[in-house]
């Protein structure tokens, strides 16, 4: 009896001690490392160089936040997810970090009980077909067999697009954007579907990309963005503001060129406040002061991540276009830093 | 008055519980129990805590709401406005074919191969045991992928199958072998009895079973006058009739038509579409498991004496008729329960359709439902249950039919 008591005891004990949960902020210092998740591979966006050094667009948020809290743009551990896992993996603390190209949806956001940090990508879905079979429009496509990633938003928009517009389709689920890759250039599906940026990127690595064009339908609005757990607001205010820091910093010039030497002080107070001369944004963050300069130094700010990885002088090519600075016509936008 | 009449009976102490060997086990059992039911509590309450933490709710109501999303093999109408609960009931569907399926050709397999593999002849015996040993010896993922890979790295396009292409459809333009799957011909009934096709093809089921069930009083019949005779009539011409007749007037009636399938646009039309997930699961599941079977059959029969074949041979049985009626009715004995295990495994590495894409349970409701609506822990206890119910099923089924074979000892 008295054996059973100290059991429950310590049963409880225990609950309590798993149930207290640390945020994810102080669980991040004291590991040293950001648990950062991102895609299986999809080049520009994420995937391991031929050291084996992940590299991309999304890698770059990753990095940038965990120069931002450690100091060091290398202490992240990817942990590559599919479409199917990247969720589970979040919410069950495996990834601090979800950058993996992700639509930000009602569902995603309220129900799914994820926090999206912002929009590093304004995207749509398209479709792409190889050249040869003649098609010119989406609303050819009465019949096709299409390639699809399973667990995505994209799987939704195709089934709804088809639906509306009463034309037939053949869905054949895969799991990875490899995998896709491989099915589509064998021919086992007419059409590889999902974001337009994600097609890009697939058929720059092909042998002969143009064997293959984009259909000029964009059929959904994907905005993909970093995402958080939700209800640890700390983290996510620094997972917001990393990601606001690189594009204010693109808005106000700051590069990783001129950087050191307008960290020594400037006339402009908002580039002081940024980069931690002046006030006390790190400490509000619970950041060390230089925060913002770390995780510009980490692959330069917003505009030199695009034009790096995904912008029109790599072979993905992608324009600017909705991408763009709010001053230039597009729609990346940051609150101000005050 | 009361200390005068009682009689005298020893205390019990509480050291007894542990010393002595008449409570001693009643003890162990009572705390392993607490220790159990503690366990339990534990991961329940763990689970309560974690979701309330998580501000998830535990709730089944997902499974009326509007899936959303396609599925290319369906057994049963399903559109993407269905509901996730009807999408989780086609993918049941499509693990029960696959199940199915690979039970039937595992079998046949096993049993051919686990005879041949004790064939005489050196060749074929050596050529089973490559076999065996080959699907035994090598994960089954790696099998289904590999028959997926082939399917679609090897065959032709179906746009190469246009005039002028350089590919051609087989066995009379009536089968064409894809890179998406198999075109093979389909029956269509023109003008069915009820509007729902499931229903026509139940009936037809149902006099095609009818049928057999008149062949075997037929043979039954037989047997009564043979026993009685001595002479045996000739009745296949009669069995033949009441299994092709009934069904093939129904048919007719129904007006039951070959559909072929042809190129139209992107893909093949009519006809039934077996897909490259279908076939590769299927085949491998089938070859690996059958190896396990061979094996399984061939223990059974090494089981018989070789007085039995012997005895079989001094009645002047040819071996063939030895084997049919002598061996493997005495190796049933011996084999039914291992292959038992063999037909849940099958039903479970069914799950490994995810590989290719194969539209089963797993990939449906524990797969895009999950994602999609995020109930991680309703949808996998769900599945589980079903993997539950559908392994004791089988293994139920399999023990009545083991109980049939034993030998009836009297």
């Amino acid at each position: 009896m008295k054996k059973s008591v100290f059991l429950g005891a310590m049963t409880v004990a225990g609950l309590a001690a798993g149930a207290a949960a640390a945020g994810t902020l102080d669980d991040v210092k004291a590991r040293g490392t950001l648990n950062c998740g991102v895609t299986t591979g999809l080049v520009g966006f994420a995937a391991p160089d031929a050291n084996g050094v992940w590299d991309g667009f999304d890698v770059g948020v990753c990095r940038a936040v965990a120069a931002a809290v450690l100091g060091d743009p290398m202490a992240v551990e990817f942990v590559p997810t599919t479409g199917q896992t990247r969720f589970t993996a979040l919410a069950s603390g495996e990834i601090d970090l979800l950058a993996r190209n992700t639509t930000w949806t009602f569902s995603r956001d309220v129900d799914l009980k994820f926090e999206f940090v912002g929009v590093n990508y304004y995207d749509g879905q398209g479709f792409m077909v190889p050249r040869e079979l003649g098609v010119s429009s989406a609303q050819d496509l009465d019949g096709a067999t299409v390639c699809i990633q399973t667990g995505t938003t994209t799987e939704l928009n195709l089934a709804d697009y088809f639906r509306s517009n009463d034309i037939s389709y053949e869905p054949v689920p895969i799991e990875t954007n490899a995998e896709a890759q491989q099915q589509y250039l064998a021919g086992a599906c007419d059409v590889y579907t999902t974001d337009a940026s994600g097609l890009a990127a697939t058929r720059a690595t092909f042998e002969n990309p143009g064997d293959h064009v984009l259909l000029p339908e964009i059929v959904s609005k994907e905005p993909l963005g970093p995402l958080v757990r939700h209800g640890d607001n700390e983290w996510a205010d620094v997972a917001r503001w990393t990601l606001n820091a690189l594009i204010t910093a693109e808005e106000l010039g700051v590069t990783s060129a001129n950087i050191e030497e307008l960290s020594a002080g400037t006339n402009n107070p908002e580039i002081n406040r940024l980069l931690g001369t002046e006030g006390e944004l790190g400490a509000m963050l619970g950041l060390e002061a230089d925060w913002a300069k770390n995780a510009l130094m980490a692959g330069g700010n917003y505009g030199e991540l695009f034009e790096a990885n995904i912008g029109e002088s790599t072979p993905i090519g992608l324009a600017r276009g909705l991408n763009a600075m709010w001053t230039e016509g597009g729609l990346i936008y940051s609150p101000p830093f005050r | 008055m009361t200390t005068l009449t009682d009689p005298p009976k020893g205390n019990f102490r509480l050291s007894q519980l542990i010393y002595d060997t008449r409570y001693r086990s009643i003890t162990i059992q009572v705390i392993a129990m607490i220790l159990v039911l503690l366990g339990i509590f534990w991961l329940v309450n763990n689970t309560i805590q974690n979701l309330s933490a998580l501000g998830k709710d535990f709730d089944f109501g997902f499974l009326s709401q509007p899936a959303g999303y396609d599925i290319n093999q369906r057994l049963i109408e399903y559109t993407s406005q269905s509901s996730h609960g009807r999408a989780a009931i086609v993918g049941i569907l499509n693990t029960l074919l696959i199940a199915f399926l690979g039970c039937i050709l595992a079998t046949i397999l096993g049993v051919v191969v686990g005879v041949l593999r004790l064939s005489k002849n050196w060749i074929v015996s050596r050529m089973m045991a490559v076999y065996v040993e080959g699907f035994r010896n090598v994960p089954l993922l790696l099998w289904i992928i590999a028959i997926f890979a082939l399917m679609t790295e090897g065959m032709s396009q179906p746009r190469d199958f246009k005039v002028g292409g350089d590919a051609s459809m087989i066995l009379g333009d009536s089968v064409a072998v894809t890179n998406r799957g198999v075109y093979v011909p389909g029956v269509v009934l023109e003008n069915g009895l009820f509007g729902l096709a499931v229903l026509n093809w139940l009936l037809i089921l149902a006099v095609l079973i009818a049928s057999i069930v008149c062949i075997r009083l037929l043979s039954r019949r037989a047997d009564h006058i043979q026993e009685s005779t001595g002479v045996r009539p000739t009745t296949w011409y009669q069995q033949l009739a009441l299994l092709v007749i009934p069904v093939g007037l129904v048919l007719f009636f129904m007006g039951a038509q070959l559909q072929f399938p042809y190129l139209k646009g992107f893909n093949f039309t009519d006809g039934v579409h077996l897909r490259n997930s279908l076939i590769a699961l299927w085949l491998a599941l089938s070859l690996y498991t059958g190896a396990f079977i061979a094996e399984i059959v061939r223990s059974g029969i090494l089981a018989i004496s070789k007085g039995q074949s012997e005895a079989a041979a001094a009645l002047g049985l040819r071996p063939s008729r030895t084997m049919n009626l002598v061996i493997l009715p005495q190796a049933m004995r011996v084999i039914i329960p291992p292959l038992i295990s063999q037909f849940l495994n099958l039903t479970k590495n069914s799950s490994l359709a995810i590989a290719v894409g194969y539209m089963d349970v797993r990939s449906t409701l524990g797969g895009i439902t999950i994602n999609q609506t995020g109930r991680e822990l309703e949808g996998i206890l769900l599945m589980a249950a079903f993997y539950l119910v559908l392994s004791l099923v089988i293994s139920g089924v399999m023990n009545v039919y083991n109980n049939r074979t034993q030998l009836q000892e009297r």
